[in-house]
C-alpha cells in the first residue's frame, strides 16, 4: 500500500466537512451493532480479527522493562496452546499487531518481539498532552525510531483545535510526519477532549492532509474515550479523504475498548462504512489492554461451552 | 469453512433468531377458531378460512377463520353489549387494563417480534427494535390518557364502538395504534386486522383474556373486503378507523357519508425527503435507509421522494448507491437482514410493474447486485434517477423499496416540488442549519416533518397526513379525540326551506341596493348575472341577492387560495383583524338587528341578543387566536417534537337559515382566528345579513381573498365546494341530504368535512361552541428536531 503523501492544507475541504449532525450519528451506532450478529464459529473468527488487529498497549507511569517484557511475551503467545490447536492456528499463528509503549521501553519491546512481525509503536510528543516545545517533541520521535520503534503514536495539542489553528496543527503534524521517517504515524486526536463531533471531524481531516498514515481516538488518559460515534466520524473522514485523493488511511480506536463485544461492534463499523480492506492491520488497530483476557475467555466458551475465567488465561 | 477460513473472509454468516417458540405456539392452536368475539374463540359462522402464508418462502403458514358479515354482526353486537359498563367502569379502571396488556406484551415481546416477522417478512431486527417496543409504549402511554380522561377533556365521552381497520405493514403496531386509545377513552372495539399478517393479533387476544380486559371490549375479526365492508356498513359502530390505502379510505369515506360516523384515514403518501448542500451527507444517506428501505419501503410515510439540491446530487447519488450495494436481503429472521421479502407475491408484481413503468417512462433505474435469497418474494432495492415530476414513480404510492430522486436548485423549489403531490403524510428535511430547516418544516404541506432524521414515532406525538393521505391523528391528545365525543348533542333539526309567499311594494322612500358577491376583497356580480329574490318573515320582498353558481365558488376558491397574508400573518395580527370585525359590528348592531327582525322575524330582544352574541363570539375568536398554540413534546429520545397548529387552509363554510348572523360568525370567526382563508356560503333565504356585513369586512382590515361570501342555492354550492379538489375542509350546516352528499363528493381530495348530519349545532355548547370549532380550524403538525452538538 502506498503511505499517504499528505496534500497541502485546504480549508475549502475543511469548511464542507463541517456538517457532523451528533443525534444522526448517534441512531447510526445505536442501530449499527443490531443489523449485525456475530455468532459461533464467525464470532470466534471475528475474534482471531480483534487480536490481530490489536495495540496491546501498556501506558502507566510505573511501567518497567521487565513489564514490558511481560507484555511482548503475552503478545507473541496470545492464546494459550489448547486454544491455539483448537482453533486450528498452529501453522497460522495469529498475534497482536503491535505491542504500545513509552519511549524508554521500545528497545526493550524490540527485543522482546524480534522475529515475529510484531510491531512496536511508541508514543510521543508528549504524549498525553502534547505540550511540550515542538522541537522537543520532534527530538522524541527521533529518538523513539532510532531505537527501533517502527510506529509512533504522536499527540495533538488540543488548543489548536479549540482556536482553530489549522494551518499550526497542519504543521506540526507534518513535522512529526517528517520526524518518523519510514516509520508509521498514527495521529491521536484526544477526542475526549474536543467537546464535538465536528472538531473531531476537522481535526481528522488537517492530520490526514499532514499525512498521517492512521488516526487514533484517544490517549486513553482523556475522561471520555474512544466512544462508537466518534468512531463513526472519524471513519467518514477517513472515507471522504480516500475520496478526495485516493489514499487509504487507518483507523485506530483506543482506551476504553475492553471486551470481546465492543471490539466486535467497531469491526462491524469498520467493514460497513469503509468495507473489509478496512480489517487489515494495515488499516485497523484497537488500543486495548486488557481487551485480550476477555477475547480469550470467549475463545474458550465457544469451544468447551463453558464460561472461563481471567485467571485461566495467562496475563499480560 | 473452518475457523482460519472464516477469519480471512470477514463475512456475515447466518445468524438465525429461533423460530422454535413461534412454531410451537402456532402448532398448539386451532387457528380455524381464531375469530375473538365476546371473549371467546369463534370460528367462522361460515366455517371459511383463508390460508396464511410466509413471504420468504410461500409456505403456508396457518388456516385461520375467515370472518363475514355475521360474525362481524356478533362481534358488534358483543361490542355493543360491553360498552356501557366499560365506560362505567372508570378511567382508572381502563388505566389498569391498558398497562397489563402493555406489560404483558413486554412478556411476550420475543414472541412477538419472532410472528411477526414470520407472518410480515420484515427484518427480526425491526420488529424486535421498532415494532414491539413501540406497541408496548403505546399501551402505556395510553393507560395514562385513560385515567386522566375527565380532567383532560372536559365535555367529552367515548363515541361508542370502533370499527378498526388496519394494514399488513405493521400488524401489531397499528392494532396498537387503534386499540389503545380507543380503550383508554372508553370505546369498545371490532378489529379486524389485515388477511396477509393476522398472527400477532391473535397473540394479542390472549393477552387481552388474561389481562383482564372485560368479554367484548375487544373483539377482533379476521377476513377480507367482506368482513371489511360489514364493518364500515355496521349501523351499530360509531366511529371507523381505517389505515390502509388511499384508495380504500375513499371507499370508505363514501361508504360512510350520511351515516354520522365519526372517521379518521391514515392512507397512503409519497414523502419526500429532503437534502439540503449544507446536511451532513452521510447522515442523510443512511436516513435514507431508514427512510425507504425500511420495512422493504412498504411504510406509508417512507421517503419515497428524494429531492436533493443540485450542487450535492452527484456527490449524493454516489454515496447512495455505495450504501444500497451494503444491504443485505435475506431471511427475516436472520438477525444481519437489512432488507426481506415484499409481504405477497401481488405486492412484489405490483413493485415490479410500477419500476417496469417508471423505467418506460424514462426513469434510470439502479439496483445493486446485492444477493437474493432462492426463494421468497425479494425485490432488490431500487434507485431511479431521471425522475419526471410527472412519472409515475414520482406520483404514485408504490410501497416498495423504490427511491425517485430528483434535483432542486433553491428552498422555494424544494418545496415546491416536495408539496407537488396529492398526498402529504411526512417530509424529512436534513440540514445542519436550523434556520433552513425551521424555515423549510411549516412550507411543507404533510402531517409529520422529521428534521434531520426519519421515521420517527411516539405514542406522545400524533401523526397523520395533509391532503389524501388521510385525516384524524393517532397518538398523543390530538389522537385521543378521534375517540370521543362531545357529551352534549345537537336536537334541533334544520328547518326545511320556506319561500316567500305575497309580494308588497316597496315604500316611497326605498333606495335600491344590489348585494353583490364578496369574492378577493371586492363585491364582484355573480357569474350568472342572475339574482334570486329575498323576501321577509312577512313574506315582503326585501331585496334580491346575487345568485351564485359553480363559476363563482371557483373564483372564490382562487381568491382565497391566492390570499397568503392573511394565514402568514401573526396570530396578534389576526387577533386585532377580528377584534376591529367586532368593534365595527357592534358600532352597527341596531341596523343588524332590525334586519334580523325584518328578515327572520325574531322579536327585537332575540335579535338584540343575536347580534351580542356575534360580537362576543368574535371577541372570544380574536383572543384565541394567539392562544390556540400548539404543544411541544419530548418523546423518549433526546427530541423536541414541535406539535404545530397549522390552518386547515382553504375552508369551506355553508350555513343554515337559523341564526344567519351568529351561525356564520361562529363558524368564520374561529377559522379565521387560526388563519384560514374562508368560503362561506350564507344563509340561503336570509343572504342579506351576510351580504349586509361586506362593508364591515372591508374596514376592518381583513385581507382581500380571506373572506369570500357566495350567495345562492346553498345546497348546490355546498356540493361544488365539495367536488372541488383545491379546498382544504369544508364545513356544512344543512339538511341531512346536503351532508350525505358533501361527504360522499369530498371523497375526490378527502378534505376534512365537519358537518351536523342535518342538525343545528347548539352555538354555545357542544359541536359548535368555540372549543370544538378551533380544533377543526387546525390540522397538528409534527416537526421532530433532534438535537445535540
Amino acid at each position: 500500500m502506498i503511505r499517504n503523501p499528505g496534500m497541502p492544507l485546504d480549508l475549502g475541504v475543511l469548511e464542507a466537512m463541517r456538517a457532523v449532525n451528533r443525534s444522526a450519528l448517534e441512531r447510526r451506532v445505536a442501530t449499527l451493532a443490531k443489523r449485525r450478529s456475530i455468532k459461533g464459529d464467525n464470532q470466534a473468527a471475528w475474534l482471531l480479527r480483534s487480536i490481530s488487529v490489536m495495540d496491546l498497549t501498556t501506558l502507566n507511569s510505573d511501567d518497567t522493562p521487565e513489564r514490558v517484557r511481560r507484555l511482548c511475551a503475552k503478545a507473541r503467545n496470545p492464546l494459550r496452546p489448547d486454544l491455539v490447536d483448537a482453533l486450528g492456528l498452529r501453522k497460522r499463528p495469529i498475534r497482536p499487531a503491535a505491542v504500545c509503549v513509552y519511549h524508554p521501553f521500545v528497545a526493550t519491546a524490540v527485543e522482546a518481539v524480534k522475529g515475529t512481525g510484531i510491531h512496536v509503536a511508541a508514543v510521543s510528543t508528549a504524549f498525553p498532552h502534547g505540550l511540550s516545545p515542538l522541537a522537543t517533541r520532534i527530538a522524541e520521535i527521533r529518538a523513539s525510531v532510532a531505537d527501533g520503534a517502527d510506529e509512533i503514536d504522536v499527540v495533538i495539542p488540543r488548543g489548536l483545535v479549540y482556536e482553530a489553528r489549522w494551518q499550526e496543527l497542519y504543521d506540526e503534524v507534518k513535522a512529526f510526519r517528517e520526524a518518523c521517517g519510514e516509520a508509521h504515524l498514527k495521529v491521536i486526536l484526544g477526542t475526549g477532549d474536543l467537546s464535538t463531533l465536528r472538531n473531531v471531524m476537522l481535526a481528522s481531516m488537517v492530520s490526514m492532509m499532514a499525512g498521517a498514515d492512521f488516526i487514533k481516538t484517544s490517549t486513553g488518559k482523556e475522561p471520555v474515550n474512544a466512544t462508537l460515534p466518534v468512531g463513526l466520524t472519524m471513519v467518514r473522514a477517513i472515507r471522504a479523504y480516500l475520496e478526495l485523493t485516493g489514499y487509504r488511511i487507518g483507523f485506530k480506536p483506543a482506551g476504553g475498548i475492553s471486551t470481546a463485544k465492543a471490539s466486535l461492534d467497531w469491526l462491524v463499523l469498520m467493514k460497513e462504512e469503509l468495507g473489509r480492506r478496512w480489517l487489515e492491520p494495515d488499516l485497523f488497530r484497537f488500543g486495548a489492554s486488557s481487551l485480550l483476557t476477555d477475547i480469550e475467555r470467549q475463545l474458550e466458551h465457544h469451544l468447551t461451552g463453558r464460561y472461563s475465567a481471567n485467571y485461566r488465561h495467562a496475563m499480560a | 469453512m473452518n475457523i482460519i477460513e472464516r477469519y480471512d473472509a470477514m463475512d456475515y454468516a447466518a445468524a438465525p433468531e429461533s423460530r422454535a417458540e413461534a412454531d410451537a405456539w402456532l402448532a398448539a392452536r386451532d387457528l380455524t377458531k381464531s375469530l375473538f368475539i365476546a371473549g371467546e374463540w369463534k370460528a367462522a359462522q361460515s366455517g371459511k378460512t383463508f390460508s396464511v402464508l410466509e413471504p420468504s418462502n410461500g409456505a403456508v403458514l396457518a388456516e385461520i377463520s375467515e370472518a363475514g358479515s355475521a360474525d362481524v354482526a356478533a362481534a358488534v353486537a358483543a361490542a355493543s353489549k360491553a360498552l356501557p359498563k366499560w365506560q362505567k367502569a372508570g378511567g382508572y379502571a381502563r388505566a389498569r387494563v391498558l398497562y397489563a396488556i402493555g406489560r404483558a406484551m413486554q412478556r411476550n415481546a420475543r414472541l412477538f417480534a419472532v410472528l411477526e416477522s414470520i407472518d410480515n417478512g420484515k427484518p427480526i431486527r425491526e420488529s424486535r427494535d421498532i415494532d414491539v417496543p413501540l406497541a408496548i409504549r403505546h399501551f402505556i402511554h395510553h393507560a395514562g390518557w385513560a385515567q386522566r380522561l375527565d380532567k383532560e377533556f372536559p365535555d367529552h365521552a367515548a363515541v361508542g364502538i370502533a370499527g378498526q381497520i388496519i394494514p399488513w405493514n405493521f400488524p401489531l403496531l397499528m392494532l396498537a395504534w387503534k386499540i389503545a386509545p380507543a380503550l383508554a377513552a372508553g370505546c369498545t372495539v371490532v378489529l379486524k386486522p389485515a388477511e396477509f399478517t393476522p398472527l400477532t393479533a391473535i397473540l394479542f387476544s390472549e393477552i387481552c383474556e388474561h389481562a383482564g380486559v372485560p368479554k367484548g371490549v375487544v373483539n377482533i375479526v379476521h377476513g377480507g373486503p367482506e368482513a371489511g365492508e360489514a364493518i364500515v356498513n355496521h349501523p351499530d359502530i360509531d366511529k371507523i378507523a381505517f389505515t390502509g390505502s388511499s384508495e380504500v379510505g375513499k371507499i370508505i369515506r363514501r361508504a360512510t357519508a350520511g351515516s354520522g360516523k365519526k372517521l379518521s384515514l391514515e392512507l397512503g403518501g409519497k414523502s419526500a425527503f429532503i437534502v439540503f448542500e449544507d446536511a451532513d451527507l452521510d447522515s442523510a444517506v443512511e436516513g435514507l435507509v431508514d427512510g425507504i428501505w425500511f420495512n422493504q419501503g412498504q411504510v406509508c410515510c417512507a421517503g419515497s421522494r428524494l429531492l436533493v439540491q443540485e450542487g450535492i446530487a452527484g456527490a449524493f447519488l454516489a454515496k447512495v448507491k455505495t450504501r444500497m450495494s451494503r444491504l443485505r436481503l435475506g431471511d427475516p429472521l436472520d438477525k444481519n437482514t437489512d432488507i426481506g421479502p415484499l409481504v405477497d407475491t401481488t405486492q412484489l408484481e405490483r413493485v415490479s410493474g410500477l419500476v417496469a413503468q417508471g423505467a418506460k417512462q424514462g426513469a434510470t433505474c439502479w439496483q445493486p447486485d446485492n444477493e437474493l435469497p432462492g426463494s421468497g418474494w425479494y425485490f432488490r432495492p431500487t434507485l431511479a434517477m431521471d425522475v419526471a415530476p410527472a412519472n409515475i414513480l414520482a406520483q404514485e404510492e408504490v410501497f416498495g423499496p423504490v427511491l425517485a430522486a430528483m434535483t432542486f436548485r433553491n428552498t422555494a423549489e424544494a418545496i415546491e416540488l416536495a408539496n407537488n403531490t396529492r398526498y402529504g403524510l411526512a417530509a424529512s428535511v436534513w440540514s445542519e442549519n436550523i434556520n433552513l430547516a425551521l424555515h423549510a418544516a411549516p412550507q411543507l404541506k404533510a402531517g409529520v416533518i422529521w428534521i434531520n432524521g426519519t421515521n420517527m414515532f411516539d405514542a406522545a406525538c400524533g401523526f397523520g397526513g395533509y391532503r389524501e393521505s388521510g385525516f384524524g391523528r393517532e397518538g398523543g391528545r390530538e389522537g385521543m379525540f378521534e375517540y370521543l365525543a362531545l357529551k352534549s348533542k345537537p336536537s334541533s333539526p334544520i328547518k326545511e326551506k320556506a319561500e316567500g309567499k305575497a309580494e308588497e311594494p316597496v315604500s316611497a322612500d326605498f333606495i335600491d341596493r344590489t348585494p353583490k358577491l364578496f369574492i378577493g376583497g371586492k363585491q364582484v356580480r355573480p357569474d350568472s348575472n342572475y339574482a334570486y329574490r329575498v323576501y321577509d318573515a312577512k313574506g315582503r320582498l326585501a331585496g334580491e341577492a346575487g345568485l351564485g353558481n359553480r363559476k363563482d365558488i371557483r373564483e372564490a376558491v382562487a381568491a382565497a387560495r391566492k390570499c397568503t397574508a392573511w394565514p402568514s400573518a401573526t396570530a396578534f395580527n389576526r387577533a386585532q383583524v377580528l377584534y376591529f370585525l367586532g368593534e365595527n359590528l357592534s358600532v352597527r348592531a341596531d341596523e343588524f338587528a332590525a334586519r334580523l327582525t325584518s328578515l327572520s322575524g325574531v322579536s327585537a330582544k332575540a335579535a338584540r341578543a343575536e347580534v351580542d352574541a356575534s360580537v362576543e363570539r368574535l371577541f372570544a375568536a380574536a383572543g384565541m387566536a394567539d392562544k390556540f398554540e400548539g404543544s411541544v413534546h419530548q418523546p423518549p429520545s433526546r427530541t423536541v417534537t414541535l406539535a404545530l397548529h397549522e390552518p386547515v387552509g382553504t375552508l369551506g363554510v355553508v350555513l343554515p337559515d337559523q341564526n344567519p348572523l351568529l351561525g356564520f360568525i361562529c363558524t368564520v370567526a374561529p377559522a379565521l382566528a387560526l388563519g384560514n382563508n374562508v368560503v362561506a356560503i350564507p344563509s340561503e333565504r336570509w343572504p342579506l345579513i351576510a351580504t349586509d356585513l361586506y362593508q364591515i369586512i372591508e374596514t376592518s382590515d381583513v385581507p382581500a381573498g380571506a373572506v369570500n361570501i357566495v350567495t345562492g342555492r346553498s345546497g348546490e354550492l355546498a356540493r361544488v365546494l365539495a367536488r372541488h379538489d383545491d379546498l382544504d375542509g369544508l364545513w356544512v350546516i344543512g339538511d341531512r341530504d346536503t351532508c350525505k352528499t358533501v361527504e360522499l363528493e369530498s371523497a375526490g381530495n378527502l378534505k376534512r368535512v365537519w358537518t351536523t348530519n342535518g342538525r343545528l349545532p347548539d352555538w354555545d355548547a357542544g359541536e359548535g361552541a368555540l372549543d370544538p370549532m378551533l380544533r377543526r380550524s387546525v390540522e397538528v403538525k409534527n416537526v421532530w428536531v433532534p438535537y445535540g452538538d
